[in-house]
C-alpha cells in the first residue's frame, strides 16, 4: 500500500527498455564497423573472388571459381613464387630482429637517460625521415650507395674494398633499406612502453639485490614487452609485403613477393595472379602473427594505445 | 624529568654492538641546494626510528642515502659498523618500502615477494617457505597467485612490506608508506606495523610528515627542518619539551608566551614571574625568549574562584574571545591581559566548566608543563598554529 503511494507521488520516469539501456555502445560502434566493412572485409572478399577469375588482359576476366590457381602458382610454376615468399619472409624476419636491436637502445636512451627537455627533440629526430616521401628517400639511398656514389668511391680510394665490391643489388642493401624505413615504427612503441615504467619500480628492483643487468632482464624488458610486440607487428607486416626497397635497392636476386604482386597486377595485368598472391601473403602473415601473439602474449598490447 | 640525554642512551648501546645505522656528518646538495646539512644520526639495533618533518626538510633524501639511491656529497654512512657510503643499493643489507609501493606490475604477489630472495640465489624450497610465511604474517595467505597490482591499496601496502621483510634486512626503510592509505586503514596498519616490528626485531627507519604517526610508532623521533634535525628523542620528551619553536609547533598546537629574563627569573609581559623547564636552554639562560605551553596542559578557572594556586603553578588572567564546542572537548581562544593570543583545549566535564566569549578567566598550568625556547628568526608575532585540529577534521 505505502509503496503504491510513493510510486504515485513520483514523476512518471519509467524504467527505460532493455534496448534503450544497452543499445548505445552498438550505435557508437557503427562508424567503426562500417569502416571495417567497407575498407577491410569487402576488399578482402573481392580479392578472393578476383583470384578465382580466369581470362586475359585483352578479353577480360570472368569468375569461374578457378581454385586451381593456388596450386598452379606454387606447384611446377614457371615463376618461383615460393622462393619469393621465402625471401620476403627472410627479409621481414631479419629486418624485424635488427630493428629491435637498433631501436631498443635508442628508445631506452631517450626514455631513461635523457632529460625531459631533450626528449621531444630526439623523438622528432627519429621521425625526421618521415618528412620526406618514402619512395624519394629510398631512391636517395640508391643514389648514395651507387657504384659512382661517394660511399663506394671513398671506400675504393681508401683501399678498404675490392674493385668489384658493390652494395646495391644485394640482400643486405634491401634489408638495410627496410630497417631504415621502418625504424621509427619500432622505436616509438618501445619508447612509449619504457616511458610508462614507474622509475620507483626500478629502484625497488635495485633495492631487492638486482644489479644493472638483472634490473634490465627481470623488470625493464618484461615491462616493455608490449612495446616490442607492437613494433614487431608494424615492422614485420610492412616489410614482408614491401616492393619498394627491393626494387630500388635490390637487384635480380632480391625479387620479393611484394614486387611479384605489383608486377603481375600493374605490368602483366594478371589480376587473378596478383589477387591470389596477396591472399596467400595475408593468410601467411595472419598465421605467423597469431602464433607469435600466442607465444609472446598480447594481454597488455591495449595498454599502449 | 624525562630523558634529555637520549644521545647518551644510544652511545651506551654502541659499546656492546655498533649502531644499526650511523650517518656521520652527511651532507647532500642538489645543484647548489642543500637538502641534508651535516647530519649525524645513530639508530640502535632493533629500534623503531621515525624521521619527521615537513616536505622538503631532507627526510626522504636521508632515507634514500641509507638505501643507496643517492650518494652523499660528503660524510659517511655505516650499516652495522661497516662503511656503505659507496656501496650500490643491491649490495646493501637494507630494504625499502616505497611510498607508492612500487610493486612489480608484471609479477604475481608471490613473485613480488620472492624477487629479492631469488636475486640472492636462495634455494627454491626456502624461497617458497619464507614467502608463504611472510604472506601469512601480513594476512595475505592465499593471495600468492594474484597479480600484485589488482589488490587494494592496503593489500598492496602489505605486499610491499612482505617483499622487503622477507629478505630479513639489517634495516628496513619506510618512505611514507601510509601516505596513500585512507585514515581508517592507516590506523590499523599503524598498529600492525608496530606489532610486526616487535615480532621481527628489525631496525625500522620510518619517514613521515604526519606527527601523530611518528609519535604513535617511533621509539625515538627526530624532527627535521632545513636539512638538519632540530630535536631528537622519545616522542613524549620531544612533545613535552621540544628544543625549538619549530619542533614545538610541528608536533602539535602550542602557545608561545614572550618572556624576558630578569635576574634569573623569567617574566611575562605583565611582569608576573613564570616557571618553565629549561630543557635544552639550560646552559644558555640568557637566550630564552619564549615559554611554550601545550593547549591541553592549561586549565581555565573563573575569576574569583576560591582555589589558591600552589607554588608549582603558573597563573595569568585572560578573556575568552571564541569558544568552539567539539563534543568531548572545547577549544577556547583567549586574549591575555597584555593582548597576546592564547589557545586552550579543555575537557567538557560539567556544564560549569564551560565558558562563553567575554568571560574573564584565570589560566593556570604547572611550571613543569612550560618549556623554555630561544627566540626564533620568524618568531615575530608568533602565530598559534593548530596543526592537530586541521589533520583531524
Amino acid at each position: 500500500m505505502s509503496t503504491d503511494l510513493i510510486d504515485a507521488a513520483r514523476p512518471a520516469y519509467r524504467q527505460p527498455s532493455w534496448l534503450r539501456r544497452h543499445s548505445p555502445p552498438y550505435w557508437l560502434s557503427l562508424v567503426g564497423g562500417g569502416w571495417m566493412l567497407l575498407f577491410f572485409l569487402i576488399p578482402l572478399a573481392s580479392g578472393l573472388i578476383v583470384s578465382l577469375e580466369t581470362g586475359n588482359p585483352v578479353s577480360g576476366y570472368t569468375l569461374t571459381w578457378n581454385w586451381h590457381i593456388y596450386s598452379q602458382l606454387f606447384v611446377h610454376s614457371d615463376i618461383p613464387y615460393t622462393t619469393f615468399f621465402i625471401r620476403s619472409l627472410y627479409y621481414g624476419v631479419a629486418t624485424t630482429i635488427l630493428s629491435i636491436l637498433i631501436a631498443y637502445p635508442m628508445a631506452y636512451f631517450i626514455a631513461f637517460r635523457v632529460s625531459v627537455r631533450w626528449k621531444s627533440p630526439l623523438i622528432l629526430l627519429v621521425l625526421l625521415s618521415f618528412f620526406v616521401s618514402f619512395v624519394i628517400r629510398t631512391d636517395m639511398w640508391s643514389f648514395v650507395l651507387a657504384q659512382q656514389g661517394f660511399v663506394i668511391t671513398t671506400l675504393h680510394k681508401l683501399h678498404l674494398v675490392s674493385s668489384n665490391f658493390h652494395i646495391l643489388g644485394t640482400s643486405n642493401a634491401v634489408i638495410g633499406g627496410d630497417i631504415y624505413n621502418n625504424l621509427p615504427f619500432m622505436v616509438l612503441p618501445i619508447y612509449v612502453a619504457l616511458e610508462r615504467i614507474d622509475r620507483r619500480i626500478l629502484e625497488a628492483a635495485r633495492d631487492l639485490y638486482s644489479n644493472g643487468r638483472q634490473v634490465f632482464l627481470r623488470v625493464v624488458l618484461p615491462l616493455s614487452r608490449a612495446g616490442i610486440f607492437a613494433g614487431v607487428l608494424l615492422v614485420f607486416i610492412t616489410t614482408v609485403g614491401d616492393p619498394v626497397n627491393s626494387s630500388l635497392l635490390g637487384g635480380v636476386g632480391t625479387y620479393t613477393i611484394g614486387q611479384a604482386i605489383q608486377d603481375s597486377y600493374l605490368t602483366n595485368q594478371q589480376f587473378n595472379v596478383a589477387a591470389a598472391l596477396s591472399t596467400v601473403l595475408m593468410v601467411i602473415l595472419g598465421i605467423i602473427m597469431f602464433a607469435y601473439a600466442k607465444i609472446f602474449g598480447t594481454e597488455n598490447l591495449e595498454n599502449l594505445v | 624529568m624525562t630523558t634529555t640525554n637520549d644521545a647518551a642512551v644510544s652511545t651506551e648501546g654502541t659499546k656492546k654492538a655498533p649502531p644499526a645505522v650511523r650517518l656521520e656528518n652527511v651532507t647532500k646538495e642538489f645543484k647548489g641546494m642543500v637538502a641534508v646539512d651535516d647530519l649525524t644520526l645513530e639508530l640502535a639495533a632493533g629500534e623503531f626510528f621515525a624521521l619527521l618533518g615537513p616536505s622538503g626538510c631532507g627526510k626522504t633524501t636521508t632515507l634514500r642515502m641509507v638505501g643507496g639511491f643517492e650518494q652523499p656529497s660528503s660524510g659517511k654512512i655505516f650499516l652495522g659498523g661497516e662503511d656503505i657510503t659507496w656501496t650500490p643499493p643491491y649490495r646493501r643489507d637494507v630494504n625499502t618500502v616505497f611510498q607508492s609501493y612500487a610493486l612489480f606490475p608484471h609479477l604475481s604477489v608471490f613473485d613480488n615477494v620472492a624477487f629479492g630472495l631469488r636475486r640472492k640465489g636462495k634455494d627454491k624450497d626456502d624461497i617458497k617457505r619464507l614467502v608463504e610465511e611472510h604472506l601469512e604474517i601480513l594476512g595475505l595467505g592465499g593471495f600468492g597467485p594474484r597479480p600484485a597490482t589488482q589488490l587494494s591499496g592496503g593489500q598492496q601496502q602489505r605486499v610491499a612490506l612482505a617483499r622487503a621483510l622477507v629478505n630479513q634486512p639489517k634495516v628496513l626503510l619506510l618512505d611514507e608508506p601510509m601516505g596513500a592509505l585512507d585514515a581508517k586503514i592507516r590506523k590499523t596498519m599503524q598498529l600492525e606495523l608496530k606489532r610486526i616490528q616487535r615480532e621481527v626485531g628489525i631496525t625500522f627507519l620510518y619517514v613521515t610528515h604526519d606527527q601523530d604517526e611518528a609519535m604513535a610508532l617511533g621509539d625515538r623521533i627526530a624532527v627535521m627542518h632545513g636539512g638538519k634535525y632540530e630535536d631528537l628523542g622519545a616522542p613524549q620528551r620531544v612533545y613535552d619539551e621540544p628544543a625549538t619553536q619549530f619542533v614545538a609547533e610541528f608536533l602539535g598546537a602550542c602557545n608561545l608566551l614572550a618572556v624576558t629574563l630578569d635576574h634569573g627569573t623569567l617574566r611575562l609581559p605583565d611582569g608576573s614571574s613564570v616557571g618553565a623547564r629549561p630543557g635544552s636552554m639550560a646552559s644558555k639562560l640568557d637566550q630564552i625568549a619564549q615559554v611554550g605551553v601545550r593547549p591541553e596542559k592549561m586549565l581555565l578557572r573563573r575569576e574569583g574562584a576560591s582555589e589558591v594556586p600552589g607554588p608549582a603553578t603558573n597563573t595569568l588572567t585572560a578573556t575568552v574571545t571564541t569558544t568552539i564546542y567539539l563534543g568531548a572537548t572545547s577549544e577556547y581562544e583567549l586574549v591575555t591581559s597584555w593582548g597576546g593570543p592564547l589557545h586552550i583545549l579543555a575537557q567538557n566535564i560539567s556544564e560549569e566548566d564551560r565558558f562563553v566569549p567575554g568571560d574573564h578567566v584565570i589560566v593556570t598550568w604547572e611550571k613543569d608543563h612550560g618549556f623554555a625556547l630561544p627566540s626564533s628568526p620568524n618568531a615575530v608575532a608568533a602565530p598559534i598554529t593548530m596543526a592537530n585540529s586541521e589533520g583531524e577534521t
